[in-house]
């Protein structure tokens, strides 16, 4: 456990080499041995120290290690200080391990581009993961806020990765901005926490709020709303989920593991480790539960009408992260972290199996030019299958359908849930099952479409590739078991490891026979999602197309298609007000000092730029008239 | 014998700079330019020397020794400057 500190350390002097170095990278196969060999180290690493960990708890469960002050002002003095228990140790394995597979699979997928680019890529991504696990390590606010902003960057730098398109460019500047509207309101919150209880260590400042904080109370309230809003931006929930969907521009491996698998899952992580803050506001825990319950069926909606692939799957993502919201409001911590563990497979899985294909079909996002792919790519069939099964919760085989259970169970068990979030979650599902596998039947199934003749035979996906896929596919499978309802095995590893962190939510004994017909639902909702796309995109495609040219078929499509007309709201509401504000002051007395300075400097020079001729005998003129001047100045002042 | 007023030394004197003046300012020629530098140069020696005459001290003399060394110096880089002139852009006119 002595070892903490090399994790994050690791990835980060990747980062360094493939940064410093960056006028020898001759060959590619170098920078992925740097790339990808500092992050499996820090895989390694993470799996000896969570080896350790279990084995050998610490006596209060928490592994803190102190290793300097960062700075010291008057009695602010925070240090840099990696804090381990239950909670970080499993987001440390989540994405080191994931982190590494992903890398692996970059190693082929990017190896199109040129050396420099090649290093670049591979640069930025180690810095993300250095940054992540900052994040998720941190002790205290102040370097939790420094990984925060640090993911928040290398998001910024990886979906503009080509950027010479300016529409890339657009989209890293969205997602950048729109997160920082989340960040302001977070550094708001911890100017609150530090103000009034002295303190910016996590632990510390949890336990002084419990102590001196009634539930309820204002300054508690306004807190957890602050914290929130930053949660909200980063973890793309409404009503800044806009930035999600256009980040799609990056390469796929970044789409994969920063806008699915952990970056924004930060958000999930930042309510989880203040879960007591949170508790102290029940105002603000069921305005986060009423957010994830919405978010989850607005994005599930905008889903169902995507033709590009990448957005199908980020709309799933904001969607799914909705479902962990909702759980994080219910008080069901556990089972938000659980979700947050499978989701990181299955969807790494999705977003990688969609990286395979396109880059077999030469860059084409369009999943109605697909068709028939089964027959082309069969391994990435059925690992893609069974991601998408995880992610529409395919009953008893999937990860995804466990947690997802845990969670639909909680919400109504838990007194802050009920029933109304709870039918959100299971028309949730319905819409989960609908969408995924309206993408699977229309890319995999069906006919080979033009485009998909014409590569015809598609390259197989080489080892670097197929590694990942098939590790992530067994996860996807495998994950769920270590935790299962009491109706199916009664297994609870996960939250019984989480339970010194994460207090488990109280009243939750639910009778088997109400547990039974919840599970019931779930499974009627998913595989009546499953149904419901194969019968309008298999079976009776000509009906789909009818339904959405009718009047009110087109209206909904178009709005669902457009995210419900969030981008248009924003930009007609704020940045349209906004850029015409500023340019009605464009003109405003401020810059009366600067203009009027350089108009009279350019008079100046107009005034004496003809002196400036190159006639000799006009400046020896000059200089006679000058010393004339002078000397009869001289004899007259006399 | 007679003395010559100091006056009408550093009339001439003051005559003869106006001549170089304007010279230097009319000529377009850089030959003629130098001369009336030249000029200009004795005329400053003149004065001296109507001063020096006039204090009855050597001094004015030592400085129109002092011009007329500066001057040689003058003329020798001046008239080779003015020969890479004609050499290279086949003109002596300055304008």
């Amino acid at each position: 456990m002595h070892s903490l500190w090399l994790i994050p350390i690791l990835p980060f002097a990747g980062f360094l080499l493939l940064t410093l170095l960056s006028g020898w990278h001759r060959s590619q196969r170098l920078t992925a041995v740097i790339g990808v060999g500092t992050v499996g180290l820090a895989a390694a690493l993470a799996g000896l120290v969570g080896y350790d960990f279990i084995n050998t708890p610490p006596e209060t469960g928490v592994y803190v290690h102190t290793y300097w002050t960062w700075f010291k002002v008057g009695d602010f003095a925070p240090k840099i200080a990696l804090h381990l228990d239950a909670l970080s140790l499993i987001f440390i394995l989540v994405i080191t391990f994931v982190g590494t597979l992903i890398h692996l699979y970059s190693a082929e997928f990017m190896a199109g581009e040129d050396n420099w680019n090649y290093a670049r890529f591979f640069s930025y991504l180690n810095l993300f993961i250095a940054m992540m696990l900052v994040l998720v390590l941190a002790d205290n606010f102040l370097l939790l806020y420094l990984g925060w902003e640090g993911v928040g960057l290398c998001s910024y730098l990886l979906i503009g990765f080509w950027y010479r398109d300016p529409q890339n460019g657009r989209a890293a500047r969205k997602a950048f901005i729109v997160t920082r509207i989340g960040d302001a309101a977070m550094a708001i919150g911890l100017f609150l926490l530090f103000d009034n209880l002295g303190t910016l260590d996590i632990q510390s400042a949890m336990g002084q709020a419990a102590a001196l904080w009634p539930v309820g109370s204002a300054l508690a309230m306004w807190t957890a709303v602050m914290l929130l809003g930053g949660a909200v931006g980063k973890s793309a929930q409404l009503p800044l989920q806009i930035w999600l969907p256009d980040a799609m521009a990056g390469p796929t491996p970044v789409s994969a593991l920063i806008h699915a698998a952990t970056m924004v899952t930060a958000g999930v992580y930042l309510i989880a480790r203040t879960h007591v803050l949170f508790t102290l506001a029940p105002a603000v825990m069921t305005a986060t539960a009423v957010i994830g319950a919405l978010t989850l069926l607005l994005a599930g909606f905008s889903a169902l009408t995507q033709w590009d692939i990448k957005r199908v799957l980020a709309y799933s993502t904001i969607s799914q992260l909705g479902y962990m919201f909702l759980a994080l409001g219910v008080g069901a911590w556990s089972a938000a972290v659980f979700h947050f563990m499978t989701h990181a497979f299955f969807k790494a899985l999705l977003f990688l199996g969609a990286g395979v294909i396109i880059s077999r079909l030469h860059h084409e996002h369009s999943m109605f030019k697909m068709g028939g792919l089964r027959k082309e790519l069969p391994f990435t069939f059925w690992v893609y299958l069974i991601g998408g099964s995880a992610l529409a919760a395919l009953p008893l085989v999937t990860a995804g359908f466990y947690s997802k259970d845990k969670i639909l169970a909680d919400v109504w068990a838990s007194p802050n849930g009920g029933a109304w979030l709870w039918a959100a979650g299971i028309v949730g599902a319905l819409l989960t099952g609908v969408y995924t596998f309206r993408m699977i039947f229309l890319t995999f199934f069906g006919e080979r479409q033009p485009l998909v003749q014409e590569f015809s035979p598609l390259p197989q996906p080489g080892w670097r590739m197929k590694l990942p896929l098939g590790v992530l596919a067994a996860l996807a499978i495998l994950a769920g078991f270590i935790e299962t309802p009491p109706t199916l095995g009664n297994i609870s590893l996960l939250s019984g490891f989480l339970r010194d962190v994460l207090p488990p939510l109280a009243d939750t004994a639910i009778s088997t026979t109400t547990q039974l017909a919840l599970q019931g639902t779930a499974v009627i909702a998913s595989l009546g999602g499953i149904a419901i796309a194969y019968f309008f995109v298999l079976k009776r495609p000509q009906t789909t197309a009818r339904l959405v040219q009718t009047k009110w078929g087109a209206v909904l499509h178009h709005f669902w298609f457009n995210g419900w007309g969030f981008d248009w709201l924003d930009n007609e509401f704020i940045i349209q007000p906004f850029v015409r504000a500023a340019q009605m002051d464009k003109d405003d007395w401020v810059d009366l000092g600067p203009t009027v300075a350089a108009e009279l400097s350019v008079m100046a020079a107009k005034a004496v730029d003809g002196w400036h001729n190159g006639r000799l005998r006009r400046y020896a003129a000059g200089v006679v008239l000058g010393a004339v001047v002078l000397l009869t100045a001289v004899i007259l002042i006399q | 014998m007679a003395t010559i007023p100091m006056e009408h030394g550093l009339l001439l004197a003051g005559i003869l700079f106006g001549l170089g003046t304007l010279g230097v300012l009319v000529r377009r020629n850089i030959l003629f330019i130098l001369l009336s530098l030249e000029i200009m140069l004795n005329a400053a020696g003149l004065a001296f020397i109507v001063a020096g005459s006039r204090w009855g001290q050597a001094d004015g003399q030592v400085m129109f020794i002092f011009i007329l060394a500066m001057a040689a110096a003058e003329v020798a880089v001046g008239l080779a400057l003015v020969l890479q002139m004609h050499h290279h852009l086949k003109t002596l006119l300055v304008e």
